[in-house]
């Protein structure tokens, strides 16, 4: 018989924890949805074509990038290209998250796979670390899910009719939440030697490769620190256990 | 772009999204990752956040690198990881973030 306590909680009280989770993210989203908003209607496309975008795409950088390639006229191929390789990350996201949602039916893990983002990631990640699963973590999942998603939605909206007012408004600096937010979700992350290699090795490379097309860089910069950071954390394990010996 | 072609866009890219996020969970009964690729993608969160900011911070105007004091993003970012790390609260690490990155810009920019 199994006599451990079951941590679960109501599929409600998951839902609320993961939204109250996920408001930071929303909140420093929401500059986002307005500049793209405001930068893509301004480009010329109409209201339907851009509150569109946010609705199926959901990819804020994809977006951004859709957008600006729009405008130098490139061809269809290049901007799935663009998207493609800019989105490859969240391919890794799923990856890091999958034993989490193993148990679940398909319909579940379309939808939480469809509104998988950086923002959702973050949250996730964090929750499962810290507090593992319990039968009712999808709600928590879910929850931050569509809170970013109606979120994306509306500032994208207000954006259209507000942003268009103020020409400059990408000029302001309002992308900035981002960064202070990413920079509040890696700190705490940053629990030992290889992390710290690894995210200041993402971070050179990443600077490093800026000019390469399509955002590569970050998919480079990914790449070199997950493979430093990974080899110092086994070169520290044998060490450990050649010690043991 | 016609009308038509926009659209067309919008599902292709709507599509490759899914393309990308979907397959690992389809799959997740028959697919288990070995030890090693599961340490590994430990390090996903750290690498990918930082990969995507770094750029945004050092080389804001997408230019030559500005590492000076003059650079309002790069001194908030310092000043919002300090306090990151010392107490790990995200909302007050992004509203003193954004305090500071803004006081700069209409100060020092």
């Amino acid at each position: 018989m199994d006599t451990t306590p079951t941590t679960g909680q109501s599929a409600g009280s998951e839902a609320l924890r993961g939204l109250i989770a996920t408001l930071p993210m929303m909140i420093s989203a929401f500059p986002f949805g307005l500049i793209f908003g405001a930068l893509a209607t301004s480009s010329g496309l109409s209201p339907l074509a851009v509150m569109s975008m946010s609705v199926f795409v959901f990819s804020g950088s994809a977006q951004f990038i859709a957008v600006i390639l729009l405008g130098t006229g490139s061809a269809l191929g290049v901007i799935w290209l663009a998207t493609l390789i800019l989105n490859l990350r969240h391919l890794l996201y799923a990856a890091t998250l999958v034993d989490h949602v193993r148990h679940l039916n398909h319909v579940w893990r379309f939808g939480l796979a469809a509104w998988l983002t950086d923002e959702t990631f973050a949250v996730m990640e964090r929750r499962y670390r810290v507090e593992g699963g319990s039968p009712n973590a999808h709600w928590y999942y879910l929850a931050s899910c569509l809170g970013m998603y109606i979120n994306w939605a509306i500032w994208t909206y207000v954006g259209i009719y507000i942003g268009t007012r103020f020409e400059d408004i990408g000029n302001w600096g309002l992308e900035f939440a981002m960064v202070v937010t990413f920079i509040g979700i890696v700190m705490p992350a940053l629990r030992s030697s290889p992390y710290w290699l690894a995210a200041i090795t993402a971070g050179l490379v990443a600077v490093l490769a800026n000019d390469l097309p399509y955002k590569l860089g970050l998919m480079l910069g990914a790449v070199c620190g997950i493979v430093l950071g990974l080899g110092l954390q086994e070169w520290q394990r044998r060490a450990k256990t050649v010690e043991a010996e | 772009m016609s009308d038509n072609e926009l659209a067309l866009m919008i599902a292709g890219m709507a599509v490759i999204n899914l393309i990308i996020r979907w397959p690992v969970y389809l799959f997740a009964d028959h697919v288990r990752f070995p030890p090693l690729i599961e340490r590994a993608l430990a390090f996903v969160p750290v690498t990918v956040l930082t990969a995507i900011i770094v750029p945004m911070i050092v080389m804001p105007g997408g230019g030559a690198p500005e590492i000076n004091w003059r650079n309002p993003y790069l001194v908030a970012a310092i000043i919002a990881a300090a306090i990151s790390w010392r107490w790990h609260k995200l909302m007050p690490t992004i509203l003193i973030g954004m305090a500071v990155f803004f006081l700069m810009r209409w100060f020092v920019g």
